[in-house]
């Protein structure tokens, strides 16, 4: 289903932090899918309207976990969804990460705020098959303490390098305090033998990805997944456009050598 | 007992051809500091800089009625401390050990003395230090941004 | 695509003929009388607009029209030439793109259960009459960008599914005019059932007339028609052939594509953004402009829902908007937008310009905006400043 929305039931939910909940969804027929980790489901939230939400982990039953913040009147709506509620879902939708290509190389997974969600099946699928990579660093970023997500699975993503930091410390904690970029210099890879998977605010983004091609990454191995409006997501409502992508069709994840003179555009 | 720290390949001393990091090394002191040590507070005299082999230290400042505020925390192969290179060497900010920490600990005198008498050393150490602080005020100005935080203006969909 | 000669072996049906006043009336009636409805040029509102016909008479017999940047006029001919406009207002995605499509309708049950329902294509079967050869092209151009990717459109795709084309060769171009530069006209190449090339002589408006489909040959079949003579082939030659030589505007002799891809950055935007108002019409009026935008609504009850989309244009401020603000904040930015898409990441997306020079985002520009202006400005600047290294 690409164009019509398939009624899914809110299984369960779980509020990550003040303004984000993490969501269950299982269809209530049929199922979409299959979804790459990176890819992207349009979410309905009955009578408000539609946003592009990645998914944050898939089963192979059909079952959706998607994680969203309340920013807007349907991500609000999607938050404030009880348990037995439907949703209306779209999808597969664009392209995921390329973890193919990543293979037998060391792994930078970075995330900022909730860019961690659609690096979180990515987490998944690499975790599911240890042998077929190298070191995975797991590098997270977020505003606060509270603000962390998958708070319960954080421990199990510290080896072979795992760490997470805050902007802004609070209430005791005793982990690192600074930007994720800060936390290369411990990461465990070689940069000649490495893949990045980058998600965040742009800003954040673009930060990382410099430093990681100054740290001898190849520019095209650096991941980055992109956001701008998408009203569609199959290429037809031009809102999403960067320079020459459609990032509902050609994104959201884009390789840095092709993203970055776009992202230095302003405006474009 | 304990087992020797490796040396960083990131960081200054990763970044210093191998020669001027021998010479930088010759004049490091070997310190083990358990977690929660003060190595310096804020007004004090920066007669001292550190080099993290393993472990964690916090800079911090203190606020009244708040206690000590860490600002941002220094992990392995990094530097602590640059008040030392510039007058008047005094710290602005406090640091304290978060976990035990190795580190290479230099004398800033000493340091400062050997920069001067061959510039050739100098220069690139500077150089190295210069761009740590750089990318400090970098991050520290993204984080002014509050990238992670509710955006102001319009609403979003 | 078949070529005429087999399509005369194929059903003995004709493949060229000449129709005259009487043949255009039939051509209207056969078509409809075949389940069609027709859409042509009409005169209303002082201008040549595009709406269903009843019959030939409403076609603009003797009228011509007088187009400048900024400016339209319809004005009276001595000739009785029913084809010598150029385009007016409207384009043919009105009909296949319509402003206003419902998608589906939603309805939430007592239990909080969900069912969607597609909304079903509309059972029309169009014959668009008076096709110029840019026009085609612009549908064409909306064929890929609707229908030729991994997600077919079915609101468009139903629409354009077996529409019956008549096209009409330029022979009189507008002041705005300029597909000679894009490649697209004056004459027809293929893609239509039907075309028509008007010849105006003492003896009144006739029309030299080709089939390029079956049906074609067999609605040709169906009207009151002449054997094709060698002087109005000539004659029709000629007129396409001269209007080739009388385009009004030009595109610089360059690579649009990689002129529009180095110059983000060039001093021209910001002289054009002086002037650009950012209405947004000459996005309404482009035959291949096909962004659009979503709105959900629900009824009182709030059990009843359905999602409409209808067209939006990249000037409006919302058209970018993110967590936050929207992403093209400046008027400059805007325009640029739609410029460097259209004439250059055009082809990145769809494997073609999105511009058949059609002229008509320069006449309806209130503020008389002339993209091909802009065009020789920008690649003007970029030779003074010589190729970036």
């Amino acid at each position: 289903m690409t164009l019509v929305p398939l009624p899914h039931r809110l299984t369960s939910r779980h509020r990550e932090t003040a303004d984000t909940v993490t969501f269950e969804l299982e269809p209530l027929s049929g199922g979409l899918g299959p979804f790459a980790p990176g890819q992207y489901a349009m979410l309905y939230a009955f009578g408000i309207g539609e946003i592009p939400v990645s998914v944050c982990r898939t089963s192979g039953d059909g079952r959706l976990t998607h994680t969203v913040r309340a920013v807007g009147a349907v991500s609000r709506g999607l938050c404030d969804l009880p348990a037995g509620a439907s949703v209306g879902v779209r999808g597969p939708f664009g392209n995921g990460w390329n973890l193919r290509a990543a293979r037998g190389h060391d792994l930078l997974v970075v995330a900022g705020g909730i860019g961690l969600a659609p690096l979180r099946p990515l987490i998944d699928a690499v975790l599911a098959e240890p042998a077929a990579y190298g070191r995975l660093n797991v590098l997270v970023g977020a505003r606060t303490p509270g603000d962390l997500l998958y708070r319960a699975e954080l421990p199990a993503w510290r080896r072979p390098f795992g760490a997470v930091t805050v902007d802004r410390p609070a209430g005791g904690w005793t982990g690192r305090v600074g930007v994720v970029t800060a936390l290369l210099d411990e990461a465990l890879f070689a940069p000649e033998n490495a893949t990045a998977f980058v998600c965040g605010p742009e800003v954040m983004m673009r930060a990382t990805a410099r430093e990681l091609v100054d740290r001898g990454l190849p520019a095209g191995r650096v991941q980055l997944s992109l956001e701008r409006n998408m009203r569609c997501a199959t290429g037809h409502c031009g809102h999403c456009q960067l320079g020459p992508l459609l990032l509902c069709r050609d994104g959201p994840v884009v390789p840095y050598d092709q993203a970055e003179p776009l992202l230095t555009v302003r405006e474009l | 007992m304990s087992r020797p720290a490796p040396v960083p390949s990131t960081g200054l001393i990763g970044s210093l051809s191998p020669g001027h990091r021998e010479r930088l090394l010759a004049l490091a002191h070997e310190v083990d500091h358990p977690a929660s040590t003060r190595l310096f507070e804020e007004g004090g005299r920066a007669d001292r800089f550190w080099i993290v082999r393993t472990g964690t230290v916090a800079l911090d400042i203190h606020l009244p009625g708040r206690g000590p505020a860490v600002v941002e925390t220094i992990g392995t192969g990094g530097l602590v401390g640059w008040s030392w290179l510039c007058p008047p060497h005094e710290w602005h900010l406090g640091a304290e050990t978060r976990s035990r920490v190795e580190a290479w600990q230099f004398d800033a005198a000493e340091v400062r003395a050997v920069c001067a008498a061959h510039p050739e050393f100098g220069l690139p150490l500077v150089t190295l230090v210069a761009e740590t602080i750089g990318r400090r005020l970098r991050a520290t100005r993204t984080r002014l941004l509050d990238l992670y935080g509710p955006q102001p203006g319009a609403p979003s969909p | 695509m078949t070529g005429p000669g087999d399509i005369r072996a194929a059903t003995g049906a004709p493949t060229e003929a000449v129709l005259g006043r009487d043949g255009l009336d039939a051509l209207v009636q056969v078509l409809k009388r075949r389940g069609r409805t027709v859409v042509g040029p009409t005169v209303r509102d002082r201008a040549v607009v595009l709406a269903e016909l009843d019959s030939a008479d409403e076609l603009p017999h003797g009228w011509g029209v007088e187009l400048e940047a900024g400016r339209y006029r319809v004005r009276r001919r001595t000739d009785g030439a029913v084809f010598a406009h150029s385009a007016g207002p409207q384009s043919w995605k009105s009909f296949l793109h319509p402003p206003r499509v419902r998608q589906w309708t939603a309805e939430r049950d007592a239990d909080g259960g969900l069912t969607v329902c597609e909304d079903e294509p509309p059972a029309v079967s169009y014959a668009f009459l008076g096709v110029r050869a840019c026009d085609l092209h612009a549908i064409r151009i909306l064929d890929r960008v609707m229908i030729g990717g991994k997600y077919p459109d079915p609101a468009y795709g139903s629409r354009r599914k077996g529409v019956f084309l008549v096209a009409a060769e330029c022979t009189e171009p507008g002041a705005t005019c300029f597909c000679v530069s894009m490649g697209t006209g004056p004459a027809v190449d293929t893609g239509y059932d039907l075309a028509l090339t008007e010849v105006v002589d003492d003896g009144g408006p006739r029309f030299l007339c080709r089939s390029g489909s079956e049906e074609g040959a067999a609605v040709l079949a169906e009207l009151p028609r002449h054997q094709a003579d060698d002087t109005t082939r000539t004659a029709a030659a000629e007129a396409v052939r001269r209007a080739a030589g009388n385009m009004g505007r030009s595109m610089p002799p360059t690579d649009l594509r990689a002129l529009m891809r180095d110059n983000l950055e060039a001093d021209r935007w910001d002289d054009v953004t002086a002037r650009c108002l950012n209405c947004g019409n000459c996005t309404m009026v482009c035959p291949t402009c096909f962004c659009t935008t979503t709105e959900d609504v629900s009824d009182l009850t709030g059990d009843h829902a359905e999602r409409w989309r209808r067209w939006d244009s990249c000037y409006d401020l919302d058209f970018t908007l993110l967590h936050g603000g929207p992403v093209r904040a400046g008027k400059r930015s805007r325009y640029r937008q739609w410029l460097t898409h259209k004439i250059g990441t055009w082809h990145d997306q769809f494997g073609s310009t999105g511009c058949v020079g059609c002229g008509r985002c320069i006449v309806w520009c209130p503020t008389g905006i002339d993209l091909t202006e802009e065009a020789h400005a920008l690649h003007q600047e970029a030779t003074r400043q010589g190729p970036t290294p």
